[in-house]
This record gives structure tokens, C-alpha cells and sequence, in this order.
């Protein structure tokens, strides 16, 4: 029985929830199960055939926003239309928009068809994958380094920068993975780092430009040390000076001669802020890239974002006020490894407070959707209704609201209406299922050990096979991981 | 598990909150005191730029130092004292016009550095220092008789605490089941988390049954950035003014974190600030003859740097400003000191000064509107907060 506990807790909670066939698949070795994952690259890919390039990203991204400034500039040109005739065109009276309009709209189409890929490919592989836990852990990081678009410049990225970024080094270091961050266009625009100037920088005199600290805030304050750390204003200032020169190739890079191919990120020289740095006490001498890339790898290996990092993951796994000794085993792996990913992630499998059968940490709603999906035993998506979900509860997919991302915690997400419209989605989801099997054995399927003698007392005393699985869904334990 | 017990619905809230006869049966769920006093907060997450909302155009520092940002004097809607209001705020002017706007400028709440996440934590818990409380000042000023709801799925930090609150947003989806809802209740019961979560819900939804709120669902759900402020606002004060409905809302509007290219009298902020002043003229419209008997506290979590940055933005400074405005606020003035823009006066030589505390606002709002006393007020509300002194005279 304990074993077969390990086992759902392994799928459940180190997992994004238990496909019917998982348990099974898993058997009576859940902790080799996990472990076995995280060496792994492939484990934490996807299949990305076919999704957006950078190139292709920047593309579309130059095409709309070309094409709309010259439908701008046309129309700021033209004379002011003549007296409105007594009866307006059929077109106007129909409310159609014109054909220069319909080719803009197509043009953003485009646009807004790339994130439709990427969401895509990452709901369905969020729904198939055998690797659960890799696929928890892309998650976390992925919202760790939180890249959300939330302006038309941002559209195209999250979802890879998500690829490239976070899941393409998932087994090398804490410190492989902050570069690789600080190196993708997503982030770099973003964050407003591919814009950013320095003020004495052989460009840094030209008329609209100049420093931007947005990203050296974020990330002393997010990515790494945290808030708290001691860091002061002269610290992030410091930091945006040394990581000026940092941008996207445009093609107004590319006219100043600039190599390098659309939407690709650069080293610019002629951006950087020339001058030795100070960050925290320890002077940078002038080195170009080399200046921000070694600010870097020492906020990556500052001991307070080993407790920082150490401090998330536990909350994460563990209990929103995560145990102190698990914290720190978690910093000691962090800190005598140098911050290998792998060995810190085989830390929590080996964390007794992480097997503890009591769930604590309630579900995300997009930990909710997905667990609802895979435990019901649908595989392919369909996005738009994936979507519109993920909305009614309140977490979009690749939109998070602010660089700190998703909140892990309780007490963000089980708002009175928050719970209803959870309900709400469960009802939808049970009668678009109408189940025929019993409740006992839907109970086996979605929890197995895991649900409590009152939820499947509940279940089975359900009025119907919906509402049975309604209950089910939203079970406590259900809700929880 | 005394919240579960305090908070468990009366089976007709239940029954209201899945059935169609909410309308003819009136208000289920509170009983509320005719002509109350309402409190409606609107936060603005990701630091407003204060000097771009109210500008001082007469100050000749203001213009050197916004650059391209700057406003000009005769761009702005003129107010008092060389300060202009934004031209996208005209509901704001129009109010100020009425002598029903009061504004706080360089506020601050005891915070000083210049993260939105702990800047937002010390504007909504109202504690000294950032985690210092655990709850929000206005769930502590609800006190035991008063209901708060945030128009969101979630309960802000500012609202949680150990009064009664909750959370609606209009849902497209069907309402659960009655039934199903009835034995959730029951096997939430004990759970401290989902049990008070769900009956608040019942509760709160029972209220919105009452205004016919389902119209209007699909309206909040097709606007979309600043436009949808106006919906939410919309919203607001149709449940705040349906019977039996909350003495205190809580709005937010997110997207203030204005980096890069915010424009001027145009561009991303001027149309962020257009959503925001139609929000509020829509909730002086829905608010209706209750409008006397509200005050609407907007608000956001510090400032922005005075000066320019390097790429047509701000970024993160420390005395922002703040607006009171409502049928019974003495307004058409500024409340407060302003320290202005020398390079002396500077907050580390880069902000605006935070000379006056956005608590002694929230305190005078708390005890002109609901009469709350000073010992409530600095012992329990903003604990901590011993030399407070509440602006008084905000409310005629």
C-alpha cells in the first residue's frame, strides 16, 4: 500500500498527474522513475518540428508593424474625407473593412498564429509525455525566468524561449541556464534589455536612446539574489551599465552594418557603456561581454540564491511555508554541486518531507487542467478550448501578469471565485465526458490511493456518473498535490 | 474550521446561487443598511508615474528633467497650484471641477525600495515594513459587520485577512449544479482552505444573482486592455449597489510599468490613463444616488523616476500620487506637502520625494467615511503606525 502511495505521489506531485497507463508504467520503483529522468535531455524536449524560428519570429513581427505604420502614415496624409454623402458606399453602410485593412488583419493573423503553435506543442506535450517530472521541472524554471507577452513585441516569444532556453538546459548548470536566459531575444525584449544603451557607448549620443534598467532589476531582484539580498539602486544601475551592448539584430542594427541575421541576439559594441563596474562590492574591469557575463555568473553563485533557489523549489514541492531542513539540504546540494540542476533536482526525490502523503500545495489552474486532462485520458488538445479554460481560470497561457510570474502559493488561487469557476470547468469537462464507468473505478483511475474514504464515499453516492466526476475533480485531493 | 462555520450558507444562499428565482425573492445573503457608506479601491499594479498623471507644468525642473515625456502647460487639464491632470483624465478634471476629487501627491507607503512585488505588499498588508503583516488594512477595516469583494477570481492581500471577503468575476460558463454545490459543501467540510472559499462564492454569487449581474458577463469578457477597466468598473458598481452587496470593492488594473516609449499626451500610458478615468466615470454612473455616499480611493504602489530613462520610459521611483474622489469628498484641492523637483528635494537624487504617507490617507478615508477611531486605526489597521496621523476634513 505504501508503495503503491509512492508511486501516485511520484506521477501526482513530482509529475504534472497520472495519465491512466502511468501508474503502471512507474511501478515499484517511483524514486528511479524520477531520477532517471533528470540526465536526461531528451527527456525534457519537445517535439518541435515546425515551430517558430527566431528568424521567422522577427519576420513576422517586422512585416506587421511595417505594414501598419505605412497604413498610418497613408491615412495621417490624406486630406480630410469630403462631407459624408447622403448614402454612404455599400462597403462603408456594411461595416466592411477595407482590403488594405483585411491584408493587416491577415498580417497579424500571422503574428498571432505563431504563440498558437507554441501553445500547441506545449499543451500536447504536457498531456502525452512520459516524463512527468522533467516536464514539472520546465514549468517551474519557466516561470522562474518568466518571459510573458504582454505587448505585440513580446507575442512570438515565450513559447521559445520556453524551448530554447529552459528546457535545451535543464541538466547543465543554474549557471548555464541564467546565461542561455539572458541571451534569448524573448528575454532581451522583455525585459527592455535589447534597447538599452549606454549613455557614454559610441551610440549612446544619438537622440532617443540611452539606459534601461528593467532587466538588471529583475534580474538581481528576480533570477537571482532576490530582494533582500542587500543589492542597492547603485547596484542595478551598475549592473544595466555592464550589460549594455546586449540587443536583438534589427534592421536598423543591420543598417549601421551590423552581421547577423534577423531577430538573432548580438554583442554590440558600439551599445556598451565603456568603464570598469561595481557589483557588490567587486570591481569589473572594462571586458565587453565578458563584463555582464561575469556579473552574472556571480550573482548565479552568490550562497543567497542557493537558499533563494533551494527556498523556491521547496515551496514548490513541498508546502507553501516549506520545512527549514528540507530548504536546507536543498541549499547544501545546490551549493556543494555548483549548482548542477540534475544533482539539486535528485535532492528533493530524496527529501522525506516531499513524500509526505498529506497534499499541502494546491494546484495552479494550469496544474489543474492538465492533471483533469491526462487523468481523464485525453492526449490531443483541442487548443481552443484548452485555452479558453486556461482563461476562465485565470492563469493564460504565456501571459503571466508581471516578471515575477505565476504565485505558488495557496492563497493566490483559492479566491471564493476562483474555486466556482473551478467547479464550474469540472461540470463542463464531466458532461462533455459523460462517463459510464462506475465511480469507484473513476476514483481508481484519477487518485488512486490518494482519494480519501470520503471523497470516494461522495463519488459513489454521486446522483450521476457527471457528477461523480465532478466531485472527483474537485476532490481535495484533487485540488491539492 | 471556525471560518467554515462562520462562513457556511444558509440553504437558501444555495439555493440562490444556482437558481433562476434570486430576482423575485430579493436579496438572500446580507442584510445591508440602506444609504451605506461604500469604499471602492482601485489599485494600479506596476507604479503609476505620478508626474505624468498630475504634472507640476509649472515647475521649470519638470521639463528639464521629463524631456520628451514632459508635459506642457497648456497640454494638460488645469487644476490648482502650477499641477495639471493628464488630458486623458477629463472624468478626473470634470470631478475636480465638482470639488469632488481630492488628490495626495508624492504618497508613499512606509516602503523605500523598488520592487513591485514588495512595494504592492506594503501597500495592500498597510504594515511598517514589507511581510511585517500577514493580511490587508481594508479586510481589517471591514471590522465585523461589513463584506468586501474584489472584482477578480482572487482575493488581493489587501482584502484577506480575518473579515469577510470574496471574490467575483462574471463567468460565461453555466452555473454549477445546486446539488453538486450542496455536496461539495459537504465534502469540504473541516478543509481550511476550499470549504470558506466555496461558501464566500455561494454567498457572493447569491449578491450578484440579485443584480442580474449574468448580463453582463459577456461584456467584461470582450473588451480588452484598458477598455476592459470600464467593464470591471462596470461591474463593480452594479454589485456594490445590488441589495445586500458589500460595503467595500476592490479593482485592480495592471500594466503601469512603463519602461519603455509611454508617449505623452498620446501613446501607452496616455491610453492606460484614458482606461483607468472611464473606470471611474463608470463607477460614478453605476454607483447611481449612492455615488453621495461613496468614496473611491485609487492608488498604486510607488512612483517613477522624475527624469527620462534611456529609452522613452521611467523607471522605478518613490513618491507616486494618489486620488480620493466621491460624492461626499471635499475636494477640488491638493491634501499633503509637496516637496518638489530641486535638485535637493530629489528622494537619492532621482525621485520624487515620498513626503506623505499614503496610509495617513487610507486612515483619513477610514475615518471620515466609516468612522473608524484612531486607536482602531494605528493599532489595529496599520499596526505599527503610532505617529499616524489620518488627513482629516477629506469627507464633508
Amino acid at each position: 500500500m505504501a508503495a503503491a502511495q509512492d508511486t501516485w505521489l511520484a506521477a501526482h506531485r513530482f509529475g504534472i498527474g497520472a495519465t491512466p497507463g502511468e501508474p503502471g508504467r512507474i511501478g515499484s520503483s517511483p524514486r528511479d522513475w524520477l531520477t532517471g529522468q533528470l540526465r536526461q535531455p531528451a527527456a525534457f524536449m519537445i517535439p518541435d518540428a515546425g515551430l517558430p524560428t527566431r528568424q521567422e519570429a522577427a519576420q513576422a513581427l517586422l512585416t506587421y508593424r511595417t505594414e501598419r505604420q505605412a497604413r498610418n502614415n497613408r491615412a495621417q496624409s490624406t486630406p480630410p474625407p469630403p462631407p459624408r454623402p447622403r448614402r454612404p458606399p455599400a462597403a462603408a453602410m456594411d461595416g466592411q473593412p477595407t482590403q488594405e485593412e483585411q491584408a493587416i488583419r491577415g498580417l497579424f493573423r500571422q503574428l498571432g498564429g505563431l504563440p498558437i503553435r507554441e501553445a500547441t506543442a506545449r499543451i500536447n506535450t504536457s498531456l502525452r509525455t512520459e516524463t512527468g517530472f522533467a516536464e514539472r521541472l520546465v514549468w517551474f524554471w519557466a516561470n522562474h525566468f518568466t518571459v510573458a507577452a504582454t505587448t505585440l513585441q513580446t507575442i512570438p516569444y515565450p513559447g521559445m524561449f520556453e524551448r530554447e532556453a529552459i528546457r535545451a538546459n535543464m541538466t547543465g548548470s543554474f549557471t548555464d541556464l541564467l546565461l542561455a536566459t539572458a541571451r534569448h531575444p524573448g528575454m532581451l525584449i522583455y525585459l527592455d534589455q535589447a534597447v538599452s544603451v549606454g549613455p557614454n557607448a559610441a551610440l549612446g549620443q544619438r537622440r532617443n536612446v540611452g539606459l534601461n534598467e528593467n532587466y538588471a532589476r529583475e534580474v538581481m531582484e528576480l533570477h537571482t539574489i532576490g530582494v533582500g539580498a542587500g543589492y542597492t539602486q547603485a547596484d542595478v544601475t551598475e549592473l544595466a551599465r555592464a550589460l549594455t551592448g546586449w540587443t536583438v539584430v534589427t534592421p536598423r542594427t543591420q543598417r549601421i552594418g551590423v552581421q547577423g541575421q534577423l531577430g538573432d541576439v548580438i554583442f554590440l559594441p558600439m551599445l556598451h557603456e565603456p568603464g570598469a563596474r561595481t557589483v557588490l562590492g567587486q570591481r569589473y574591469p572594462e571586458g565587453g561581454q565578458e563584463q555582464g557575463e561575469a556579473i552574472l555568473r556571480a550573482l548565479a553563485a552568490h550562497p543567497t540564491t542557493a537558499r533563494r533557489i533551494a527556498t523556491k523549489l521547496a515551496t514548490h514541492f513541498i508546502a507553501d511555508t516549506p520545512p527549514p531542513t528540507a530548504v536546507a539540504r536543498l541549499e547544501r546540494a545546490f551549493r556543494d554541486s555548483g549548482g548542477d540542476l540534475p544533482t539539486v533536482h535528485a535532492a528533493l526525490v530524496g527529501l522525506p518531507e516531499a513524500w509526505d502523503p498529506a497534499p499541502r500545495k494546491l494546484k495552479t489552474p494550469y496544474e489543474f487542467v492538465i492533471s483533469a486532462l491526462r487523468g481523464t485520458g485525453i492526449a490531443e488538445a483541442e487548443m481552443r478550448r484548452v485555452n479558453e479554460s486556461l482563461e476562465m481560470l485565470g492563469q493564460r497561457l504565456f501571459r503571466a501578469a508581471s516578471p515575477e510570474g505565476w504565485p505558488d502559493d495557496a492563497m493566490s488561487w483559492a479566491g471564493p471565485d476562483a474555486v466556482m469557476k473551478r467547479l464550474e470547468w469540472s461540470q463542463l469537462l464531466a458532461e462533455r465526458l459523460n462517463p459510464r464507468t462506475g465511480p469507484e473505478q473513476m476514483a481508481d483511475t484519477l487518485l488512486g490511493p490518494l482519494a480519501s474514504p470520503r471523497t470516494r464515499q461522495a463519488a459513489s453516492r454521486a446522483e450521476s456518473g457527471t457528477q461523480a466526476l465532478t466531485l472527483l475533480l474537485m476532490s481535495p485531493e484533487f485540488q491539492r498535490r | 474550521m471556525t471560518d467554515a462555520t462562520r462562513f457556511a450558507p444558509s440553504r437558501r444562499a444555495l439555493l440562490a446561487a444556482g437558481g433562476a428565482f434570486a430576482l423575485a425573492q430579493g436579496s438572500l445573503a446580507f442584510a445591508t443598511a440602506p444609504g451605506e457608506r461604500k469604499l471602492i479601491l482601485v489599485i494600479l499594479r506596476g507604479a503609476l508615474d505620478g508626474l505624468a498623471a498630475v504634472a507640476p507644468v509649472t515647475d521649470p525642473a519638470y521639463a528639464r528633467l521629463r524631456g520628451r515625456l514632459a508635459l506642457t502647460p497648456d497640454a494638460v487639464l488645469p487644476l490648482s497650484d502650477g499641477f495639471g491632470l493628464h488630458p486623458s483624465l477629463s472624468f478626473l478634471k470634470q470631478s475636480w471641477d465638482r470639488r469632488e476629487l481630492a488628490v495626495l501627491h508624492a504618497a508613499a507607503s512606509p516602503y523605500r525600495d523598488r520592487s513591485h512585488f514588495d512595494g504592492q505588499d506594503v501597500l495592500e498588508s498597510g504594515g511598517q515594513a514589507v511581510y511585517a503583516v500577514n493580511d490587508g488594512w481594508l479586510n481589517r477595516a471591514l471590522g465585523q459587520s461589513r463584506q468586501g469583494v474584489a472584482i477578480a477570481q482572487t482575493v488581493p492581500l489587501v482584502l484577506r485577512g480575518p473579515n469577510s471577503s470574496s471574490s467575483w468575476a462574471p463567468s460565461e460558463a453555466p452555473h454549477a449544479a445546486t446539488d453538486t454545490i450542496e455536496r461539495l459543501m459537504d465534502l469540504y467540510a473541516g478543509d481550511p482552505l476550499l470549504a470558506p472559499a466555496l461558501a464566500q462564492a455561494i454567498a457572493t454569487n447569491a449578491v450578484a444573482e440579485g443584480a442580474a449581474m449574468d448580463a453582463m458577463g459577456a461584456r467584461l469578457g470582450r473588451r480588452a486592455g484598458p477598455a476592459a477597466f470600464r467593464s470591471v468598473a462596470e461591474v463593480a458598481a452594479r454589485l456594490i449597489t445590488a441589495p445586500g452587496g458589500p460595503a467595500a470593492a476592490v479593482l485592480s488594473f495592471d500594466g503601469w510599468d512603463t519602461h519603455a516609449n509611454q508617449g505623452s499626451v498620446q501613446g501607452t500610458l496616455a491610453a492606460r490613463l484614458a482606461g483607468l478615468d472611464g473606470a471611474l466615470s463608470a463607477l460614478k454612473d453605476g454607483m447611481g444616488n449612492a455615488w453621495g455616499q461613496t468614496v473611491v480611493v485609487v492608488a498604486s504602489e510607488f512612483g517613477r523616476t522624475v527624469a527620462e530613462n534611456g529609452t522613452g520610459g521611467t523607471d522605478h521611483g518613490t513618491g507616486g500620487v494618489a486620488f480620493v474622489l466621491g460624492g461626499g469628498v471635499r475636494g477640488g484641492r491638493f491634501v499633503g506637502a509637496w516637496p518638489g523637483l530641486g535638485p535637493q528635494a530629489l528622494y537619492q537624487g532621482r525621485d520624487l520625494a515620498p513626503a506623505n504617507d499614503i496610509r495617513a490617507l487610507f486612515a483619513g478615508v477610514l475615518a471620515g467615511h466609516w468612522g473608524l477611531d484612531q486607536q482602531t486605526l494605528t493599532g489595529r489597521v496599520f499596526p505599527g503606525a503610532a505617529g499616524l496621523r489620518p488627513i482629516g476634513g477629506l469627507l464633508a
